[in-house]
């Protein structure tokens, strides 16, 4: 991961906002620290009751009372049983496979499309470049349907290739990446084209080291959604094999029945990914998500 | 290739003009090549698609074939008379501006709170923004978890006031709030992320200009604060109301549309026209006209945008 900012008008997140003069014990500021504590305990609550209930057996999970002391204590158990079951780790590592796999596509073509519309005068590009923008209102929700055929048609069904492809682009990352691009400054690359360097080169060499940042941006962002993406994976597996974890998750929620500790130890298993990913790289990651959400600016 | 290339050229002018054509042909090439791969997909992905659906709109197509052709406009007339696509279209309408106002001034609010500064930062930042990493599939455990009648956490803090239990999902006039809620949980991380990074973006030096006038922390927040974060708002209107209209996961797996089909969403209907009932030319016309709102809507946001930043 690089540790490049990614903007140079974001501040260090760490900040003290008070004045000097100001008296940081003051009562207004107290008051603000107890409703953001009471608003971030609510915001934990479904996560950690999650947790405990996980951790229960499944007679005290299943009991009405609400209590933090079950009668038969706290243990691994359904862990234990969920991951041995088999079924986790596999969708895990289909999600894993085909996330990866759509990020590193998704980021090759959108940085190389990115750099034709920045940088290359061709024949078409106009157009091309208006039909990026009118897609980007269109739903992907909305093309289900003749997607679904068009997989049919491919063989594509219940494949990996099948999950990716259509997941495999992404026209705003285009337009995100072509943003950056504009604001290298062209010399850069002249000075490497006058040595005779092919366009391709000075893309490699000159113009990708310089991206680093936002290139890390685009991937988390498309990474995330990938791995948590839903209904097209939904659609398109119907093999438990190939299932990935949101879609096979989705399976066992009604499998497991009555079985709440083992419902809730799956569904912890299956953010525990991301979370833990999250927690090394909080940084790149808020300021990623920052930088694309905002289109690149 | 051209045969131009190939004859020797005459004069000088000649040759500098079939320099041009050529690195105009080098160029168009170069440019093909580099957003060849790109384009590939999103016209087999996408465009295609997205044609083959616009086709299957005017067609009777059904999973075995039968009925097949063309049928005119009979699946878009069909639609127009569906109370069941009215139902769900007017659902997908409630949950948008039930979701839409808290998410965007909930999430302001808490923007605000973490940018005092005040210690624990991370932690805050932590919280509010771990759910939107979840996948739908787990946000919906935890949540039918919560709103369990008999066995949920809020239930049971409820009886421990003495409030009677609430059937979060199973009530009709309930069900459409707790999905709101699970969304409000879900998905505010990302709109409190863009106003924390717009907050830090605002130039301190305004601030102590406006300390030097007099005004207070509340008055600054008025006259500074809210119009700075303007384009951040109007950004996140737009991207939430986009966002809200295609609803599905969530509805889908907490109340399956249910009860009685007050929380089922236009994107659901379109799925169970196309993958239950196997109407996929009904199914495409449907998509087709939610299609026509969302570039209504978006041309409407892009209007009142731009009206806006030259006032």
């Amino acid at each position: 991961m690089s540790t490049y900012t990614l903007s140079r008008g974001v501040r260090p997140s760490i900040k003290q906002t008070h004045k000097p003069g100001e008296n940081p014990w003051s009562v207004s500021r107290m008051a603000a620290l107890l409703v953001l504590a009471v608003l971030a305990v609510t915001w934990l609550v479904p996560f950690g009751w999650a947790v405990l209930t996980s951790l229960k057996s499944e007679a005290d999970a299943g009991a009405s009372q609400i209590t933090l002391n079950p009668p038969d204590g706290f243990s691994f158990e359904a862990y234990r049983k969920v991951l041995s079951a088999g079924d986790i780790p596999s969708w895990a590592w289909n999600s894993l496979i085909t996330s990866v796999a759509i990020t590193l596509i998704t980021v090759a073509t959108s940085a190389l499309a990115g750099y034709a519309f920045s940088r290359v005068n061709f024949k078409g590009k106009r157009l091309l470049y208006a039909a990026i923008i009118a897609a980007i209102i269109i739903p992907p929700q909305l093309l289900i349907v003749p997607l679904f055929r068009q997989m049919l048609a491919f063989n594509l069904v219940d494949t990996y290739w099948g999950i990716i492809l259509p997941q495999a682009f992404a026209p705003a990352m285009v337009l995100i990446l072509k943003r950056f691009f504009d604001q290298i400054p062209v010399e850069l690359e002249d000075a490497a084209r006058v040595d005779g360097a092919g366009r391709l080169r000075v893309f490699w060499s000159v113009v990708l080291p310089l991206s680093r940042p936002i290139l890390a941006a685009v991937a988390i962002f498309v990474f995330i959604g990938a791995w948590n993406n839903f209904l097209w994976p939904f659609i398109v597996t119907t093999d438990a094999d190939l299932m990935t974890l949101p879609v096979g998750l989705q399976t066992v929620k009604s499998a497991y029945g009555l079985q709440y500790a083992q419902n809730m130890a799956s569904a912890i298993l299956a953010a525990l990914p991301l979370v833990v990913v999250f927690l090394f790289f909080q940084r790149q990651i808020v300021k990623g998500i920052a930088t694309t959400g905002f289109g690149g600016q | 290739m051209s045969t131009a290339i190939d004859t020797p050229p005459a004069t000088t002018e000649e040759v500098t003009a079939q320099g041009k054509a050529r690195a105009k042909r080098g160029e168009t090439l170069a440019g093909w090549a580099f957003a060849a791969p790109f384009a590939v997909l999103f016209g087999l992905f996408l465009v295609v698609p997205a044609l083959y659906g616009l086709y299957l709109s005017f067609t009777g197509e059904t999973l075995t074939g039968a009925g097949s052709g063309l049928v005119g406009f009979s699946n878009y007339a069909d639609a127009l008379r569906d109370p069941d696509m009215w139902k769900s279209l007017g659902n997908t309408l409630w949950f948008t501006a039930l979701s839409t106002i808290p998410l965007v001034v909930l999430s302001l609010a808490l923007a605000l709170l973490v940018n005092l500064g005040l210690p624990g930062r991370w932690l805050w930042r932590l919280s509010f923004f771990l759910p939107y990493l979840l996948a739908s599939t787990v946000v919906v455990m935890f949540w039918s978890w919560m709103y369990n009648p008999t066995l949920g956490l809020i239930n049971g803090v409820l009886a421990k006031f003495g409030a009677a239990p609430v059937a979060w999902l199973q009530d009709p006039k309930v069900a459409m709030i707790s999905v709101v809620i699970t969304t409000l949980w879900w998905t505010i991380g990302f709109n409190f992320l863009l106003y924390l990074a717009a907050l830090q973006n605002i130039p301190e030096q305004q601030f102590e200009a406006a300390a030097l006038d007099g005004a207070g922390k509340w008055r600054q927040l008025f006259s500074i604060v809210i119009p700075q974060l303007a384009p951040t708002t109007a950004l996140l209107v737009t991207l939430q109301i986009l966002a809200s209209l295609k609803v599905f996961d969530q509805i889908y797996m907490l109340t399956n549309g249910g009860p009685a089909g007050t929380t089922r969403s236009i994107v659901q209907y379109i799925y169970e026209s196309g993958f239950t009932g196997y109407r996929f030319g009904y199914s495409s016309a449907i998509s087709y006209l939610f299609f026509a709102l969302i570039v209504l809507v978006s041309l409407a946001q892009y209007k009142l945008i731009n009206r806006r930043s030259v006032a």
